[in-house]
């Protein structure tokens, strides 16, 4: 494909709650054996995108593990290949990333020293697949100077998203970040679409003045000087920066049809592989409407719930309509409930935690039990 | 100049002929074992896991899945600069062409590979057993005895003793004699056809006996190292070791590692076994479903109910399907409301709605009774089992089979239905 990717995974949110203490958002673990920028890094991979930056900057040390190998994603190339970019102290910036437009800045020498005509802008907070070439053509059948990829919520409220109206044509009449108010549900997916060199201008010259931030300081305030056209899709789109929106996308793939749209048709997400036993289900387990990963050991019950890799659940637990991530030891008897159990960590024998009203996240801290 | 200190040769150019379907297609390192893993995954990983990055495989019998399998090695991390792990099929040479005709006759083909390693020793492996071993250990009681040759070996009970090949040491640990299957053994300590040479000893041999026909590491490499006088050492062995060569082993070996704490246990932090793991996502359980005392791989749909059996990756039970003691290899699907008792279905195949597998009394199997035995139905890779049909016990079937083939929708017990490939069976 004749484009480079560029993921964005520095981000934080406060309202993914105490669980943006151990890691960024795209590094969230997702559906029991992947983490969330594998869903972009897979659809970057599939669209045969050759050549791809992950800029990090907040709490990169799980992403950076995860991403310490680029063969997973078929990224293991001597030509492009998989690159992470972390903000450095340079002779003329000592800035973090002030913004993603400066985040893209600070990486400029990289955009221009690359020759593939065009530049495909992700996120690593989005569950999806997408076939970038789709896109691409439709950018240049319109002679768009950006895309943007979006999409309908139904049952989420569109105001923490860029929202959007298209006109006839799909060229974006109006773009708000995150408004109070919209009477809008067509949102931004956080995906784009763009020229290389007139990215490289629009950085440059946003840079000269001072502004840091490629959806308000580019796109809104370009939006009636450049053509920017909203490339709509229909298929399956979640964006998992609230815990509550976190929560929902994994139980989403309790569903017969999301977990065949993307683990049974064409193409395949890809993770990091950790080499873990099956799963194994003792005497006495009792496992309904659930999604198990390889090297968990059950023996009590699990009902409509998600267990990450690597979990133990002792005798007589009950689990029900919740989220274990990594590597946690649940000890005998304990009875876990609407939660999210933290990675890497051992509830004690005969716990109790219930989420009433919203969903509860689990942090023990003790030393995770090995057997 | 490259130097390792040890690098390690397995063989795996057997067909593995006791394995009966399972292996029509596949060499049986290759054959799929535990969930998830291949048989072939365990020495490797032991290799590994022992610090040598340095592995040749030969491969002869239908190598495609073994070669696909191993790839440039990265599940194992044998993706080295200098070494990692080679596939050493037979190849064409200028004067005297040949397959690999013996186990030893194999590793003299490729002296040459060996060579440019410079190695100080080799270590010879077979790659067809289950069981958890540093070789590393072996390794420092080869060198502590000074010796040429270090055969494993384990200690079995003394009446099973005349199915192995045997070993009579004295209390240092000195060969004095080997027997093979002897009718009245005269020792216990059975041959797990694992051996570390000293380079030189081995080279030596090796192109002495060059000419030997069929060329065997037990029936005339060791013979002829012990009677030149080299120094021989048994290493005794006491860990879990299985011989999975029949579909009797096969099936017992792949049962044990249900226990709760089984003696071969894969859930061991510090000796990880690896495999090549091309279906990732999570596995699911139905509401209905019911997974009692069983392993499963990654990326199954559970529907039905499944007691006791190992469940392969990628595999989807059906509703009031029910399974007992059985094994089900990858991607393969059951359709609603089988019964299936002590089946081995290979990776691939389709069972029709309603079928049912394994009934009846136990007849021996028409075909092949010493190798379709053990009150199982073993059925090959990619076959497809049409709806509503009865399958008995001590069966085979390979192939894809439709109605007409089963008089009165049944396949009897002790019968055999080939539908492909039927002559290499």
């Amino acid at each position: 494909m004749k484009a480079l990717g560029i993921i964005l995974a520095g981000g934080n949110s406060n309202r993914m709650r105490e669980l943006s203490n151990k890691r960024c958002i795209a590094a969230m673990p997702m559906v029991g054996s992947y983490r969330s920028i594998d869903f972009a890094l897979s659809s970057m991979s599939n669209s045969h995108i050759q050549k791809v930056a992950v800029l990090t900057q907040y709490n990169a040390r799980s992403l950076n593990e995860h991403l310490m190998s680029s063969k997973w994603w078929d990224f293991g190339r001597k030509q492009g290949g998989l690159f992470v970019f972390t903000p450095t102290v340079t002779a003329s910036n000592s800035w973090w990333y002030r913004g993603t437009a400066d985040a893209l800045y600070q990486n400029l020498t990289w955009l221009k020293e690359s020759h593939e005509p065009y530049v495909v802008i992700a996120s690593g907070d989005g569950i999806y697949k997408l076939d970038f070439n789709k896109v691409l053509e439709y950018h240049v059948s319109k002679r768009s100077d950006i895309t943007v990829v979006c999409t309908e919520v139904r049952d989420e409220d569109p105001s923490r998203f860029g929202v959007l109206k298209m006109n006839d044509d799909g060229r974006i009449e109006e773009f708000e970040e995150k408004p109070m108010v919209s009477d809008s549900n067509l949102i931004s997916t956080g995906i784009y679409v763009i020229r290389r060199r007139q990215l490289i201008e629009l950085l440059e010259r946003c840079a000269q003045e001072e502004r840091y931030d490629l959806v308000k300081d580019i796109f809104i305030r370009y939006k009636n000087v450049k053509r920017i056209y909203g490339y709509k899709i229909n298929t399956y789109w979640s964006n998992i920066a609230t815990v509550e929106s976190y929560f929902k996308t994994n139980m989403d793939f309790l569903k017969p049809e999301i977990r065949d749209y993307f683990f049974n048709q064409y193409p395949e997400v890809y993770s990091k592989i950790d080499d873990l036993p099956p799963a194994k289900y003792n005497p006495g387990n009792i496992v309904k409407n659930s999604l198990i990963s390889s090297g968990c050991i059950i023996n009590g019950q699990v009902e409509n719930s998600i267990l990450f890799k690597d979990v133990y659940v002792g005798n007589n637990c009950v689990i029900k309509n919740s989220i274990i991530l990594n590597n946690v030891y649940l000890g005998d008897n304990t009875h876990i409930e609407n939660c999210i159990v933290e990675s890497r960590d051992t509830i004690r024998a005969n716990s109790y935690y219930c989420g009433e009203g919203k969903i509860k996240i689990v942090v023990e801290k003790n030393e995770r039990y090995t057997i | 100049m490259v130097k390792k200190e040890m690098i390690a040769m397995i063989l795996a150019g057997g067909q593995g002929s006791r394995l009966g379907v399972l292996t029509s297609k596949v060499a049986k390192p290759a054959v799929e074992f535990g969930g998830k893993y291949r048989i072939i995954d365990f020495p490797l990983s032991n290799c590994i896991n022992s610090g040598i990055d340095t592995v040749g495989v030969l491969t002869q019998y239908q190598p495609l899945r073994l070669n696909s399998h191993i790839g440039i090695g990265i599940p194992w991390d044998l993706d080295r600069n200098v070494g990692g792990v080679s596939v050493l099929p037979p190849y064409e040479k200028k004067h005297d062409t040949e397959w690999y005709t013996g186990t030893a006759n194999a590793i003299y083909q490729n002296l040459a590979y060996m060579e440019a390693f410079n190695p100080e020793y080799v270590l010879i492996l077979g790659g067809d057993h289950i069981y958890k071993m540093d070789y590393q250990m072996m390794l420092e009681y080869h060198k502590a005895n000074k010796a040429d040759v270090t055969l494993a070996c384990m200690p079995v009970p003394m009446e099973e003793a005349k199915r192995f090949g045997i070993i009579i040491a004295d209390e240092r640990g000195k060969v004095e004699d080997f027997e093979e299957k002897p009718a009245n053994p005269r020792s216990n300590l059975a041959s797990m056809g694992i051996y570390i040479f000293t380079w030189k000893a081995l080279k030596e041999a090796l192109l002495t006996l060059k000419d030997q026909p069929g060329c065997d590491f037990g029936k005339h490499v060791l013979p002829y190292c012990k009677d030149k006088g080299e120094r021989l050492f048994a290493y005794e062995f006491n860990g879990y070791w299985k011989d999975v060569g029949t579909l009797g082993s096969f099936w017992e070996a792949n049962m044990e590692l249900i226990d709760i704490i089984p003696e071969f246990n894969l859930y061991e932090e510090f000796w990880k076994f690896y495999t090549k793991s091309d279906i990732i996502r999570p596995q699911y359980i139905a509401s209905d479903a019911v997974v009692d005392r069983c392993i499963m791989g990654e990326g199954c749909e559970i529907y039905g109910k499944v007691y006791n059996s190992i469940i392969g990756a990628g595999v989807t039970i059906e509703a009031d399907t029910v399974i007992r003691d059985s094994i089900i290899m990858r991607n393969t699907r059951i359709g609603k409301g089988c019964t299936i008792d002590r089946a081995i279905i290979a990776e691939e195949v389709a069972v029709g709605a309603g079928t049912v597998i394994g009934t009846g009394e136990e007849v021996p199997n028409t075909l092949k009774a010493d190798v379709y035995g053990w009150g199982l139905v073993t059925i090959g890779e990619k076959s497809v089992i049409p709806e509503g049909v009865r399958i008995g016990k001590n069966t085979v079937i390979a192939g894809v089979t439709t109605a007409e083939d089963y008089p009165e929708q049944m396949l009897p017990s002790g019968g055999a239905l080939l539908r492909e490939d039927g002559d290499r069976l």
